[in-house]
């Protein structure tokens, strides 16, 4: 196909553990998304590929090309960077939104807003 | 100075982006960089940014350290518990914690470090009562957690950038 049959084998052992874990960690996150049953369950599963899973994925992929080119590779930090930096913003606007609706609806214990004592956490089984 | 250069820490890290976005120190693309970097500065101004000032670059190393660590035992424990979520019931749970950061830049760190780190979700954060609401995943005693946090990241966060 390609060039990648170059890699030699001291490069390669690691470059396929990175990536197997990086992928086996992206689908046990998106296995979450079916398993637990909760909306803010969910909310945690995707951050298992947005954080650990890109990481290596991103770790495996500059070091294949930094031994085949011969030259540092750097760009996939800036992958990493901005995924780390933008989650945050999609996961508040989901959990948010979904508090709302719960605390109109009254629906799966939400503690209510602008009180600060400690939340029910009984009942929030999945 | 200042008028022509108003965030000369945002313009160096955006012409750092943008030499490694392309992959080459040549003149030209560093020129470009510069122009883009000085024109991005401009542009922050209208947007009238909280300034903030670093200060303890220590404390920063460390709250690094303690993040990549707990990111790693994080992924480990939530993908144990959604592996074994048919057996056994998820005991997941919201946590309200009070929170006396005020910084903006660094309320935005901590969100970043509770996204990063899976098992904890920032939900929202109140302004008027500094109350964080955040949901976790496998949570055994709410107290703890609140602790935790407050210790391990809010603490530091507010050595860093108070």
């Amino acid at each position: 196909m390609n060039h990648l049959t170059d890699l030699p084998a001291w490069a390669a052992i690691p470059v396929c553990i990175l990536l197997l874990l990086g992928s086996v960690i992206t689908l046990v996150g998106s296995m979450g998304l079916i398993r637990l049953k909760t909306f803010y369950g969910r909310l945690h599963a995707p951050t298992l590929g947005a954080s650990a899973g890109t990481i290596l994925i991103c770790v495996a992929s500059m070091i294949t090309f930094a031994v085949l080119q011969n030259r540092w590779i750097l760009h996939e930090i800036l992958i990493i960077v901005f995924i780390i930096l933008t989650t945050p913003v999609t996961l508040m606007l989901l959990g948010q939104s979904a508090l709302y609706r719960d605390r109109i609806e009254g629906k799966n214990d939400v503690p209510g807003k602008t009180t600060g004592e400690q939340p029910d956490t009984s009942g929030m089984d999945i | 100075m200042r008028y022509w250069f108003p965030y000369p820490l945002l313009s160096l890290a955006l012409l750092m982006l943008w030499l490694l976005i392309n992959q080459s120190f040549s003149p030209g693309q560093i020129v470009l960089g510069s122009v883009l970097g000085i024109a991005f500065a401009w542009a922050m101004v209208n947007l009238q940014p909280d300034k903030t000032r670093l200060k303890n670059f220590g404390v920063l190393a460390v709250l690094a350290g303690h993040v990549a660590i707990d990111v790693v035992r994080s992924n480990i424990a939530v993908m144990a518990v959604i592996l074994r979520a048919g057996k056994r019931p998820v005991n997941s749970g919201f946590v309200a914690i009070d929170i006396s950061l005020r910084d903006e830049n660094a309320l935005a760190l901590l969100a970043c470090i509770l996204t990063a780190t899976p098992g904890t979700a920032w939900l929202e954060f109140d302004r008027q009562t500094g109350v964080l609401l955040i949901h976790v995943l496998d949570l055994e005693n709410g107290a703890a957690w609140s602790d935790l946090i407050k210790r391990r990241y809010e603490t530091p966060l507010k050595e860093i950038f108070e």
